[in-house]
């Protein structure tokens, strides 16, 4: 009998690990032999623990799983409780383009053997067999653009570090997924590493970078052992090291750990972080492509960008680029978190709308009550009121809508949510979490909370002021913790007046 | 300054050996140390510094900018509650305050033994309000189960 039992922190926290052993003391009991794979998560975190059974037809799903639910896993499993089906025929995996995370939930995450097994290191080995300038082309023509949030073309960063004369160069994987909403990057290294190892290994190759880093963060420690672990194995396997695959070209990376700071997301402060330097903003130019880690040009991508080069490689350009829409090409592994019914990770092409979004593939709130108000792209995203839920889910659009989609979290909230509330929220987090180099982030944020405080009290006089303080921080802070926050903050004093009194009543 | 303390002297240089030919080892070394003595002791910055070649208040000033790094033991237990956006969406605030009620602290406090901490997403937000008990993630905490833990460590 072959059980997968996801090893996802989600997973986890909502008790894979108990199941698990569970499952190996049934099987001990009865004398039945198990072999107990622990997979990355298929995404569907209101259904974890997910089991899958192997059968004759595929694999059977079984959730949300109890411990007491175990038992009968041995008996008749399509009378099973908690049975879902083939895990395949699912609704939610039916309707999904898996290419970055075809192999998240499938395989074991830490066999090299059956990464190889469902089409992993074609990338790479395609990428062995053509120039670096190639190679930059095929990923520039895919139309891939960074998927942390801020939508630059990777093709063209690559092109900038291919072409830059220097001794060393760097390849650092921006894996400081701090956003609220977003789970992607800690379910992709959990999950499948191997698919980010071999993205980061294309990249190398590309841009004759010879050294890699995974900076991720301290409160993701689950990714940590799984990143290194993998490295290890594929190190220990000629993926990585002196010759990658016996070509004579090197490439070697290496797991880093933030501790704590937000902010060390930005690009700029994640290259600090790595030196061991305060996590402070640095003002460009110079751009991270020229003189990025220890001066030297780097290429900072986010773990989905660089995890979507492998498909790419493989697969080609034209393949990659026919999904999507407008300049917003290929997909996006949305996550759907907060107040939802249905909340997990649904990859897909660009294109479809906020509300096909929220209410077809997340089936509204988990409290049953209506949707109020969506954050979309992270702490520092617009929150959308169901009349703009026709925005198609593309980079352009959400920006003419005043909004941006960031790593392309999006958090649900009933209509119990005080807009008020979150505005203050977003100012304090900013406040809490500034690097303190730029003025308009570091006092602008403290003034805007006491200025909410100030509507709240019923003082009409400071929403100009509130209006004119977010204008300042968005067009004059050096990074995007300073000049998004006004995103969630306008958005919910545009969109949801009646939760902000004063300006009921001057409407009144 | 000179530490007094030769055997925490003796642990810092070994972590620093344990880290040498590293590109920017300062964080490593730093969570090294705090995993070492559960925080980062005021001595062993001159220690660090000196091996790096970096001044004292360089090191003070990396070590005050993370969130993540103490400079005084840390309690026995740490309960450390998200309270980020998509945790506030079901429920987080009301759970936090429940927490902050029964210890009788503040964020940062700490009494009977357990620290109550903030954190900003744990990655577990299809699936809030999440915590991490002891290292341990919970996923859709609420006060029952809140009760439950901390019955558990006091």
């Amino acid at each position: 009998m072959r059980v997968h039992v996801p090893l996802d922190a989600a997973a986890k926290a909502l008790g894979s690990d108990e199941v698990a052993a569970a499952i190996q003391a049934e099987a001990a009991r009865r004398g039945v032999e198990v072999t107990l794979v622990r997979n990355g998560s298929r995404g569907m975190v209101w259904l974890e623990p997910l089991v899958e059974v192997a059968t004759d037809l595929g694999r059977m799903a079984f959730g949300p799983m109890t411990t007491a639910d175990v038992a009968a896993l041995f008996d008749d499993l399509k009378a099973h409780p908690k049975a879902l089906g083939l895990t395949e025929e699912l609704p939610w995996m039916l309707r999904q383009t898996r290419l970055t995370f075809a192999r998240c939930g499938v395989i074991d995450p830490l066999s090299l053997e059956e990464y190889e097994l469902h089409l992993g290191l074609k990338g790479l080995k395609r990428a062995l067999s053509l120039s670096d300038a190639d190679i930059v082309a095929e990923v520039r023509d895919s139309g891939l653009r960074g998927r942390g949030g801020a939508g630059f073309p990777t093709g063209i960063k690559w092109e900038t570090v291919r072409t830059a004369k220097a001794d060393q160069k760097y390849i650092v994987c921006n894996a400081d997924e701090g956003d609220s909403a977003t789970f992607a990057d800690r379910m992709l290294m959990e999950g499948d590493p191997f698919t980010l190892i071999e993205g980061m290994a294309i990249a190398g190759l590309a841009v004759g970078a010879t050294k890699g880093y995974v900076y991720t963060r301290s409160e993701y420690p689950d990714a940590v052992a799984q990143m290194t672990k993998a490295i290890q194995i594929a190190r220990a396997a000629g993926v990585l090291g002196a010759s990658v695959l016996g070509s004579g070209r090197a490439f070697d990376m290496e797991v880093r750990v933030g501790a704590g700071a937000y902010v060390c997301g930005e690009e700029t402060s994640l290259l600090n972080s790595l030196e061991g330097k305060r996590g402070v903003v640095r003002a460009k130019p110079p751009l991270p492509a020229l003189q990025g880690f220890l001066g030297k040009p780097t290429v900072v991508n986010n773990v989905i960008s660089l995890a979507s080069v492998p498909v790419i490689l493989d697969r080609g350009a034209a393949f990659y680029k026919n999904f999507g829409m407008g300049r917003s090409q290929g997909t996006m592994a949305l996550q759907l978190a907060g107040n939802v019914k249905y909340g997990g990770l649904f990859e897909t092409a660009f294109g479809l709308t906020l509300g096909e979004i929220v209410d077809d593939i997340g089936g509204g709130t988990a409290t049953g009550r209506p949707v109020k108000a969506v954050q979309v792209g992270g702490p520092l995203g617009a929150w959308f009121p169901r009349a703009l839920f026709d925005t198609p889910f593309t980079y352009e659009d959400f920006a003419a809508r005043g909004g941006l989609i960031g790593h392309a979290g999006l958090t649900l909230a009933d209509d119990s949510v005080d807009m008020l509330k979150m505005a203050r929220f977003a100012l304090e987090f900013c406040a809490i979490e500034s690097c303190g180099k730029c003025t308009p982030c570091r006092l602008g944020a403290v003034r805007g909370v006491e200025t909410v405080d100030r509507i709240a009290r019923g003082d009409a006089a400071a929403i100009p002021l509130l209006t004119d303080l977010c204008e300042t921080m968005k067009s004059g802070s050096l990074c995007a913790l300073g000049g998004f926050t006004p995103y969630p903050v306008m958005s919910a004093l545009t969109h949801f007046p009646g939760d902000f009194a004063v300006m009921r009543e001057a409407a009144e | 300054m000179t530490s007094h303390d030769p055997q925490l002297v003796h642990r810092v240089r070994e972590i620093l050996n344990d880290h040498k030919g590293m590109e920017g080892p300062l964080l490593p070394i730093l969570h090294a140390v705090q995993h070492a003595f559960g925080f980062v002791p005021q001595e062993a910055i001159p220690v660090i510094a000196e091996e790096l070649q970096m001044t004292r208040a360089e090191v003070h000033g990396v070590v005050s900018f993370y969130h993540d790094y103490r400079d005084h033991p840390p309690a026995a237990h740490t309960v450390r509650l998200c309270r980020a956006e998509a945790c506030q969406a079901l429920g987080a605030e009301r759970v936090a305050a429940h927490a902050k009620a029964k210890l009788g602290v503040d964020w940062h406090g700490q009494a009977h033994g357990v620290a109550l901490e903030p954190v900003f997403c744990l990655g577990l937000c299809a699936c809030g309000p999440a915590a991490q008990v002891d290292g341990k993630l919970v996923a859709r905490l609420d006060e029952d189960k809140f009760d439950a833990i901390l019955g558990g460590m006091i």
